[in-house]
Parts: C-alpha cells; structure tokens; sequence
C-alpha cells in the first residue's frame, strides 16, 4: 500500500514536472512567435507590401516590449536541458541574458514613444529593435535542425 | 652483406623514395614575385567589398569588437574546431606583428596556395580552400583595402592542436587530396547572376566551409554541397541552404536576399549563432551581389 502510495506520488510528480516542463517551453516559444509575428508587421509594411497603419506598428511594439519583460521568467534554474534551441549559455551568462532582454524592451518603448507618422520611419524602427534579436540568437539559441 | 642486410637496405631506400615522393608531391607551391609584377593598380573600393565579401572580420577581429572596431584585424578569438582550436592571427597592417611587411605575391601565396610566408603549409582554418577562386584583381584590392585598416601590435597565440594535427608536414598530404580549384558545382545555362553569385559563395564568401559536410578526415563531401553539417564549434547544426533545405528550400530568391541584408528569414525569425557576423558582412554588399548570392543558392543541386 505504501509502495503504491508512493509510485503514485513519483508519476505525479514526474507528470507534474514534464507538464511544467512543456509549458515552460512552450512560452519560451510563445514569446518569440509574439515578437517575430509583431517584427513581421512592421517588417511588411516598411518593405512596401502592406499598407502603413500605426495603430498596427503601436500594437506590435507593445508586444515586442512584452516579450522584452517576460521572457527571461522562463529561464529559471531546472529548465537547462527542456529540448528546445535555448543554449546552455544562457545559464552561464544569466545577467546578460536579463539585460538583453530588458534592452528590447527598452528599445520596443523608446519606439512606442515616437511612433513613426508614415513607412518611411519604419526603416529607423526595425534598425532599432533588428539588432537585439540577432545579438541574442547569435549567443544564446543552438539550432538544432 | 647478409640477405637480412640486403633487404634492410632495400627497404630503407623504399622508405627514402617514398618519402622523397611524398614531400615532392606536397610541397609548399607558393607564388613568386614575378606572378604579381604587373598586377595593376588596385581598386580599393572593391578591395572593401572583398574584405566584406571574405568575412575576414569573423574571425581576425577582436571577439569583442563592434563597429569600427572591427576593421582592427588584431586577430585574438580562439577558434574551436574538431580538429583542435586555431587562433586566427593579426592581419592588420602592423609591419611586426601584422602583414604590414607582406608583398602581394606573399599575400596571394596564403590566400590561394594556403602557403605562408616562411614557406610553411598553412591551415586550412584559413578558407584558401574557398579563397583559390579569387580571381588576381580581387586579392590584389582586397590586399590595398587591408593596408588601409588600422594598425595592432597585438601578437596571437599559436594553433593549439593535438598530435597529429600539430604536423604541418602532414598538411601537404591534407592539401594533395582535397586542396583543388575545380567548381564545386557545375551549372549549365548559368545566368550571368548565378555565375557572379557562385563566384561568391564557391570563393570569397566561403559558405561551404559550414555549409557543407566533411569526412573524417575534414575533406568536403562535394556530392553534398551546402547540405548542412554539423556545428563545427560545437552543439546544434549549420543548416541545409540548398533548394532541399527543411528550412531555406521553401524561401524565395528575394527572401533569401532579404535574409542576406536584414537578417530577418520570410516569417521575421531572426538570423543566430555564427551566421549572425556573416549575415552583418552580407549587408554591406551591394543589393545585385546579395541577388547574385540567392540565385546560385535557388540554383544548386537540392539536397
């Protein structure tokens, strides 16, 4: 009785765990689809093939500067090895992950403080906010296919 | 002489034929001077965008440099490798302990024979295995381009290689059996875009040295170019770029274009790792040169 009392203890622990897991990866995820998605409005209509519409750049830069604040919440100790592209060194280099990522959303807020009256800002947009997505893959995500 | 002796003779003059025959055929062939007497006055803006082309700041700047800083070619990163790590060195214009004192035909001799200035067989950690397709004008401008570059007097470690890969002796081996200038494709009814774009990627722009697998030994497997391969500083992959690619396939010539200057893929995923500093020296080519780039890449055999 006891034994069984605690197998099921240990499977709902490791089901609890593996649940906490996947959802921690998940975010990691979540948060960067949110950001690329929001890159991918502003990005079209700078390139012309969408129509300019500041409401739009307004709610992608809130969204960028969302995952600018939440992101490093799911990079708690533990969550090393979840099987996804996050890097090992992003373990080591804990405090410059966090101001990174508190530097895109810095960045997204400076741009949501003046927010461009037609496409041609946007070029200025994308050259602010491009270069913290690029300088935090090239240290801290491993491709992996 | 006893039959022992004779045979021991015999096979000591085999074993000084061989290796006679072997230090023969791998020698170190470098230019000589005569090869670059009438090189011609060199462009110098072209030269930059050889340099940029070349990706020489990857790897000789300081790790931690960023924008102008990185025209310092101090060297200073340790370059891991399956093979041991390699640390580039200063190719700033410092006469001591740069290239400063270097001819052209010296300069040539490691970009395209993988000689360097002692004679000695260099790695090919230095991509002349790419490099080998430049053509002279562009070695002769890129080579004017560097001596404009700011001076260092750092001095740079050297290679830290294991046994045997710390013989250079062997490099000419290495060099006998994967060291050519032969297309690394052939492309027939190629545009005048795709033979500029494959001078870019086969030559300066070196995309297979990641791009494409190795052997156990670290020659390229040609039947797979640009298949992807293995991360060769560590975890992770280099991916498939050819029109097979899981990922880069399905991408357009523009979008690969784009990729090239804004470092954003079709769904606004943002370039990572390594490609990071190459996809920077990518946008400082001219906007036909990125094209020339997407259409060999749409162009090439898919894998």
């Amino acid at each position: 009785m006891k034994l069984r009392l605690a197998v099921t203890a240990l499977a709902l622990t490791a089901f609890g765990f593996s649940a906490f897991a996947n959802e921690t990866s998940e975010m990691r995820e979540k948060l960067m689809k949110q950001a690329g998605g929001a890159m991918g409005t502003i990005g079209a209509m700078a390139k012309g093939e969408k129509p300019f519409d500041q409401d739009a750049v307004k709610t992608a830069l809130e969204a960028i500067a969302e995952t600018g604040h939440k992101f490093p919440d799911y990079f708690g100790e533990g969550t090393e090895n979840l099987g996804d592209e996050a890097s090992p060194a992003i373990w080591e280099n804990m405090d410059d992950f966090k101001a990174r990522s508190a530097k895109l959303a810095a960045d997204a807020e400076a741009q949501l403080a003046q927010l461009p009256a037609d496409a041609a800002g946007l070029g200025a947009v994308m050259g602010a906010i491009g270069p913290n997505c690029s300088g935090c893959h090239e240290k801290y995500r491993l491709k992996k296919q | 002489m006893g039959r022992f002796g004779r045979a021991l003779t015999t096979l000591v003059v085999i074993g000084a034929v061989g290796a006679g025959a072997y230090l023969y055929l791998t020698r170190p062939q470098p230019y000589t001077e005569s090869d670059f007497a009438e090189a011609g006055e060199p462009d110098i803006k072209n030269g930059e965008m050889m340099f940029w082309a070349g990706g020489c700041v990857s790897c000789h700047a300081s790790p931690d440099a960023e924008g102008d800083a990185q025209l310092v070619l101090s060297g200073g990163l340790a370059l891991k490798s399956p093979f041991g790590t390699f640390y580039p060195p200063n190719i700033s214009p410092d006469p001591d302990a740069g290239i400063g004192n270097w001819t052209l035909a010296e300069f040539a001799s490691a970009m395209k024979r993988g000689v360097g200035r002692n004679g000695e067989h260099l790695y090919p950690s230095l991509p002349y295995t790419s490099y080998v397709h430049m053509s002279d004008a562009d070695i002769r401008d890129l080579f004017a381009y560097m001596k404009t570059l700011p001076k260092s007097s750092n001095v740079t470690a050297e290679h830290d290689l294991p046994f045997p890969f710390n013989i250079r002796l062997a490099l000419g081996g290495w060099k006998f059996l994967y060291f050519n200038d032969n297309p690394r494709v052939v492309l027939s009814d190629a545009s005048e875009a795709v033979k500029r774009g494959q001078y870019l990627v086969e030559g300066p722009g070196h995309c297979g040295e990641c791009h494409t697998p190795r052997d156990f030994l670290g020659g390229w497997k040609t039947s797979e170019w640009l298949a992807g391969a293995p991360n060769p500083e560590g975890e992770g992959v280099v991916p498939n770029i050819t029109p097979g690619g899981a990922e880069v396939g399905d991408w357009s010539a523009k979008d690969i274009a784009y990729y090239l200057e804004s470092g954003f893929t079709p769904d606004f995923d943002s370039v990572g790792g390594s490609m990071v500093e190459v996809q920077r020296n990518m946008a400082h080519l001219t906007a036909e040169d990125r094209e020339a780039i997407a259409a060999y890449l749409k162009a090439i055999p898919a894998h």
